[in-house]
């Protein structure tokens, strides 16, 4: 196989491509999630609520049975209260009063049941429509980014803003407002409640009551370095672990476990010394918020019943201080839950900085407006004077020159990084060229659009792509419509029908993530029956370089030939047999093209093909 | 989970028990203040006595200080014996883990391990904090107000009996249906990410053929139906607390009703009916409780199993109680009468029983020094064939042996010292470049090392690191190409002078010129070790290129495990088929009866000393 050439197109494509223009900077790195400055808070909620207005009868009945919810939660400690006041001793119960009692309570609790129903109904529908209508939003923003930006970014790292920080914007903004809301509703609803009842001891309550936030805030902060400081070690635990164990077969081969094992039980012991501090110290806060509020609760029944009795510092009934050691236990809730959910709509803010910052990015152009549709191509191809670089200061293809016919068969070849690839993405307009012009039947391929220009090609990278569905689909993919017939016929040309007869589902099996099963060659093999099919007028094609068994070889061999045959087709080629059968070898090296000829007249003219032939291929 | 709590648990036995015996005095406190309260009530106000109200007050904090100061200590041994725990299983396990053989790793897969040893380690570290922690309180606490109930008044008590299960019940139902629905709710977002990933990693191919418009539709479908999904679950999951709140007041409801009528014929105070409304709601937050900590331990209960199954797996190949074996005396090369470095004895091997052999009753011998070449296609079982060598597989039936001894009865230290491989996937791990050469022999000198990187053509772009060995490597070695990689990988093989040197398609990010120099540098260092006195490095080449084996001193073809062909190349391309048409497929046909006309008639084959003359090597 031909050692001057590398493995994985897609890769060599893509390493040129780091530094890119500022606009299409998505801002961050991982550590750095959005910028403020571009996306001050009040912006971020405003186009959030752009997400929410389609949604508007959910957003407000949310909001509307919440507070209804809140309330009427709310006003059931009262009516207790006022029920046991009823019921003061032995003959002294007020049953013509109580019934009533009973009767409204009753009705009260299934409002609010009922309310608390809708509204975590509405929130839930709210948010996963909301979720998903980003999501796609942000799926579409993917297919008209230009290749250089998904070439330039990390896939993981754009996925995870289209399904993790949606979700986190979904949980934390829409569920967590509503939070945040019910909390700020029973704060202030618990107030009113307990002023219309008595001052003094709302007073008693409201003073007494921060102490419990305050003990809950205190711990907080003291766990906090702790669980900072076990999260680092558990971090490098897992690095450690992820590592090794990810290698274990590389450990086993070199015996060199016990080293590891050092290590590992190095970072282990520490793990254990941080894990035990934090996990102490984050078991203390519902113990001590607990706590807090028994002594509370102590304190409020003491001064209640005080008053009960002496009516200083407040006349109560036994129902009121019922009312209020209920509230008591109420009051301090919303706070704990008002902070966590503050921190939960911090980061939900910065994932909808990053989802944003991924939605402004610059698209790329569109096409022009008069652009023409290419149809019936004659597969007439030719390069004028193209100047192409990735990264504006490193030149990669300079003056490039070709002139194809239609059927012309071109095999391009020359070291690694040369720019072959390159001329692949530029022919299809994956990128735009710096200077010169590409033609196509005669116009510049910038004046067609871009959806007619690439249905003239037919495109097999080494990288083969098939995606998760059948057999016969992964083959249709060009040709959606292709009845079951062509698609077969389209396989059997492409020597692959074979082995998919013998597959257990046939056409109809099914192929898993990644290709599933398939060997490298049958997947090329797939991947040349999709293009056979569409019948394209030029072909641009990336011979594998290994990890093809020798008879899948041969044929796959054998459908390049037959897909070629009365095609106009660039080979980025790795095979004697190819370069021999081409009408032209095109050499490259360092972005140009240094020779070009036949098999023949370069071996003849004894430059660099010929040392890279003899090199390879003679002994 | 039991079988873990005895394995690892009798340590913490102490704090096991001191735990949850001082959280359930801050229980018995917890019951007893509606109790109190009542008394206060009753008591205090009844007879306007103030003091009396006062007294109890101070009961009610006396309580809680005495309840906190037992839960600190309970909080501390749940500290102690989970974190202890957990790091003890860790530990365990990665040491198990080191001593798995292959056919074990192959068995769980890597992937699965390292989620065993960190989540499955870390849910089970969970539960026990929380066993110790809460597994006392809630459900005591439950049961706790009930009894209570019960005590003060039987006919109020009915009540308990009536609304616990019946909020336990609607927990169990919701929870019994949403489980299911949210492992389906996690594979279909697992799904909205696979098609993004496929969108990205196929942006070339979808644009290329125009199915922008398909992907968008494909993508918005997934993303329609885990809306959908989630949605309805949303409505069942959103049920629970409205119910529970339900069921609550509505027995509040009854609480005042029946107390009326019990408080009017004197058989209750107004304290007790305040006490069981107080019960209530204690009962209904417990259950809410104990519905978390039933998901917390079922969780925990499938991850101590997936532990347990590491555990309990014994490693298939061991070395218990074998005696370093003596190496050949170095002095006697080159004579017949030295065993060979390398042979298989009708060796077979299957993944599995009933799996068909990957590697098919082989036989051959390589003798001290010799260079063999192994090809074949993909899955023709080269690499099983080479594992056996340093004993990572097993041979099923027949044997291997490594200087004349059979690889079983090696310490595995010691033959995976003499037998250096380099594998297929060049990795590296995170360190410098010289914490990943002296994997071999960690007192490898700077010399050592540089002659090992010379070897392996590696010298030049290390030289060129400002850090030079102690040049950083990132995880993965990420920051290395695949090339430079390869070689590195070489090159640490090389390290602490190996005597049997295995390649398995470890050159092919190599170009040929670096390959050539590199199987020239490796055939002069075994001629030179032997010319030093020491012992000639024998070597095995597994490629499926011909080039890279067609010199070598013998070529083994594999298909399907079994040897289809013996022999050096000349007589392999006469004699196998397989062989003729593996060449014909690299270099086509008349290229090389050209090449070979042109030295030789084709019938006769260049001596493989001539060819390799020719190459410069």
């Amino acid at each position: 196989m031909n050692p001057y050439t590398s493995s994985g197109s897609v890769a060599t494509m893509t390493a040129n491509v780091s530094g890119n223009d500022k606009l299409n900077d998505l801002g961050d790195g991982p550590r750095q999630p959005g910028d403020p400055e571009r996306y001050p808070v009040g912006a971020v909620t405003r186009r959030l609520m752009g997400y929410v207005r389609p949604h508007r009868i959910s957003f407000t009945a949310s909001f509307v049975s919440a507070a209804i919810s809140v309330i009427l939660q709310l006003y059931t400690p009262i009516l207790i209260g006022e029920g046991i006041d009823l019921i003061v001793a032995a003959g002294q119960v007020d049953f013509d009063a109580l019934l009533p009692l009973v009767t409204k309570l009753a009705i009260v609790v299934v409002g609010a049941a009922a309310f608390q129903w809708l509204q975590g109904y509405c929130v839930n529908r709210l948010s996963y429509e909301t979720v998903r209508d980003m999501r796609v939003e942000a799926s579409d923003k993917l297919s008209r980014m230009p290749l250089s930006f998904i070439d330039s970014h990390a896939h993981g790292d754009l996925m995870s803003r289209v399904v993790n920080d949606v979700d986190q914007v979904g949980d934390g903004l829409l569920q967590g407002f509503t939070q945040l809301f019910t909390g700020v509703i029973t704060i202030v609803g618990t107030l009113a409640f307990m002023l219309s009842i008595n001052l003094t001891m709302t007073l008693v309550v409201v003073l007494v009551t921060p102490l419990s936030i305050f003990a809950a805030g205190a711990i907080a902060k003291l766990s906090n370095k702790s669980f900072t400081a076990q999260q680092r070690i558990q971090g490098q635990l897992g690095g450690h672990i992820e590592e090794y164990v990810g290698e274990q077969k590389l450990v086993d081969t070199f015996a060199c476990g016990p080293n590891a094992q050092q290590r590992f039980d190095a970072l282990n012991a520490e793990l254990y010394t941080v894990g035990e501090r934090a996990q102490f110290m984050g078991s203390l806060s519902n113990p001590g918020t607990r706590f807090i509020n028994n002594i509370i609760y102590a304190v409020v029944a003491v001064i209640g019943c005080v008053g009960v009795i002496t009516g200083v510092p407040a006349a109560l009934t036994v129902g009121g201080v019922q009312i209020f050691l209920s509230y008591a236990n109420q009051y301090t809730k919303p706070f704990n839950e008002v902070t966590n959910v503050i921190t939960q709509i911090q980061t939900a803010y910065a994932s909808a900085r990053r989802m944003f910052a991924l939605l402004d990015a610059r698209e790329q152009e569109p096409d022009a407006t008069d652009a023409a549709e290419l149809a019936a191509p004659k597969g007439e191809v030719a390069f004028e004077h193209v100047d192409f670089s990735y990264v504006p200061d490193r030149k990669l293809l300079q003056d490039i020159c070709i002139e194809a016919k239609p059927g012309m068969r071109f095999a391009l070849v020359g070291p690694t990084g040369c720019g072959k690839t390159t001329l692949i993405n530029l022919l299809l307009r994956f990128y735009d060229i710096d200077a010169g012009r590409i033609m196509v039947d005669g116009r510049s391929s910038r004046d067609y659009t871009r959806a007619s220009l690439r249905r003239a090609f037919g495109m097999v990278l080494q990288d083969t792509w098939l995606f998760e569905g059948t057999v016969a689909e992964n083959i249709a993919y060009g040709c959606p419509d292709a009845t079951r017939e062509q698609v077969i016929e389209a396989a059997k040309r492409a020597h692959a029908h074979k082995f998919i007869v013998q597959l257990p589902g046939g056409y109809d099996t099914v192929i898993g993530e990644d290709g599933g099963t398939f060997s490298q060659g049958q997947k090329q093999l797939l991947c040349i029956a999709r293009v056979m099919l569409t019948d394209p007028a030029i072909l641009l094609l990336d011979e594998a370089t290994s990890s093809i068994d020798t008879r899948t070889e041969l044929q796959v061999q054998a459908a390049f030939d037959e897909l070629m045959a009365g095609r106009t087709s660039f080979v980025v080629a790795h095979r004697l047999s190819t370069i021999r059968n081409a009408d032209c070898i095109l050499v490259m090296r360092d972005g140009q093209i240094i020779e070009r000829g036949t098999h023949d007249e370069l071996l003849v003219a004894g430059g660099f093909y010929a040392e890279l032939y003899r090199s390879q291929f003679a002994q | 989970m039991i079988e873990l709590l005895r394995r690892f648990g009798g340590k913490f036995r102490r704090c096991m028990v001191i735990g949850p015996a001082c959280k359930l005095i801050e229980v018995i406190f917890d019951l007893l203040t509606p109790l109190v309260i009542a008394q206060m009530i009753d008591k205090g106000i009844a007879a306007h006595d103030v003091n009396a109200v006062v007294h109890y007050g101070m009961v009610l904090a006396a309580m809680a200080v005495i309840g906190i100061s037992f839960t600190l200590v309970c909080q501390k041994m749940a500290a102690l014996t989970s974190q202890g725990m957990g790091t003890d299983i860790r530990g365990a396990l990665y040491q198990h883990i080191n001593k798995l053989s292959y056919a074990e790793l192959d068995r769980f897969g890597t992937p699965s391990l390292i989620t065993r040893i960190t989540n499955d380690v870390n849910q089970v570290q969970l539960a026990v904090a929380l066993g110790v922690r809460m597994l006392i309180r809630w459900p005591f606490l439950a049961v706790g107000s009930m009894v209570a109930a019960l005590a003060i008044d039987l006919k109020l008590g009915v009540i308990f009996l009536i609304c616990t299960p019946a909020i336990g019940l609607v927990f169990w139902v919701v929870m019994a249906r949403c489980i299911p629905y949210y492992k389906q709710l996690q594979a279909k977002l697992d799904r909205i990410a696979l098609i993004c990933r496929e969108g990205l990693s196929g942006a070339r191919v979808v644009r290329a053929f125009v199915r922008e418009d398909h992907e968008r539709e494909r993508f918005a479908q997934a993303a329609d139906d885990q809306a959908n999904t989630a949605i309805a679950v949303g409505k069942l999951s959103s049920i629970l607390n409205p119910v529970t709140f339900l069921v609550m007041n509505l027995g509040v409801c009854a609480i005042l009703w029946v107390g009326g009528i019990q408080v009017n014929v004197g058989e209750l105070t107004q304290g007790q009916v305040m006490a069981f409304v107080n019960y209530m709601t204690q009962t209904l937050t417990s259950i809410v409780y104990v519905a978390n900590l039933v998901v917390v331990f079922t969780k925990a209960s499938a991850s101590a199993s997936r532990i347990n199954e590491v555990l309990n797996c014994v490693p298939s190949i061991a070395d218990e109680g074998n005696q370093p074996v003596a190496l050949p005396k170095p002095g006697a090369t080159g004579n017949a009468a030295l065993a060979p470095a390398l042979s298989f004895d009708h060796a077979s091997f299957s993944f599995g029983a009933g799996a068909a052999n990957a590697v098919n009753d082989v036989t051959l011998e390589l003798p001290l020094g010799k260079t063999l070449g192994i090809i074949g296609g993909t899955g023709s079982g080269k690499s099983t064939l080479v594992s056996l060598i340093p004993r990572l597989y097993d041979a099923s039936t027949g044997s291997v042996s490594v200087t004349g001894s059979d690889v079983r009865t090696w310490p595995l230290d010691q033959l995976r010292r003499v037998v250096a491989t380099v594998p297929q996937r060049a990795s590296l791990m995170s360190g410098t470049i010289r914490s990943n050469l002296t994997w071999r022999d960690e007192s490898a000198t700077d010399e050592e090392l540089w002659a090992a990187l010379d070897m392996a053509q590696a010298s030049e772009f290390v030289r060129s690191k400002s850090q030079g060995l102690d040049a950083p490597v990132e995880a993965g070695g990420k920051n290395f190409s695949g090339g430079q990689r390869q070689r590195l990988t070489i090159a640490r093989a090389l390290v602490g002078s190996p005597q049997v040197l295995i390649m398995d398609d470890s050159a092919s990010a190599l170009d040929f010129k670096t390959d050539a120099a590199l199987r020239h540098a490796i055939r002069e260092r075994s001629v030179r070790g032997a010319a030093e006195g020491g012992l000639p490095l024998t070597t095995v080449i597994v490629s499926q290129r011909v080039s890279t084996v067609r010199d070598a001193d013998m070529i083994c073809v594999l298909d399907h495990g079994s040897v289809a062909g013996l022999g050096t190349h000349d007589e392999l391309y006469a004699s196998c088929l397989l062989y003729r048409e593996i060449c014909q497929s690299q270099l086509r046909r008349e290229e090389l009866e050209g090449q070979q006309g042109s030295a030789t008639p084709a019938s006769a084959p260049t001596a493989p000393a001539s060819v390799c003359a020719k190459e410069g090597c």
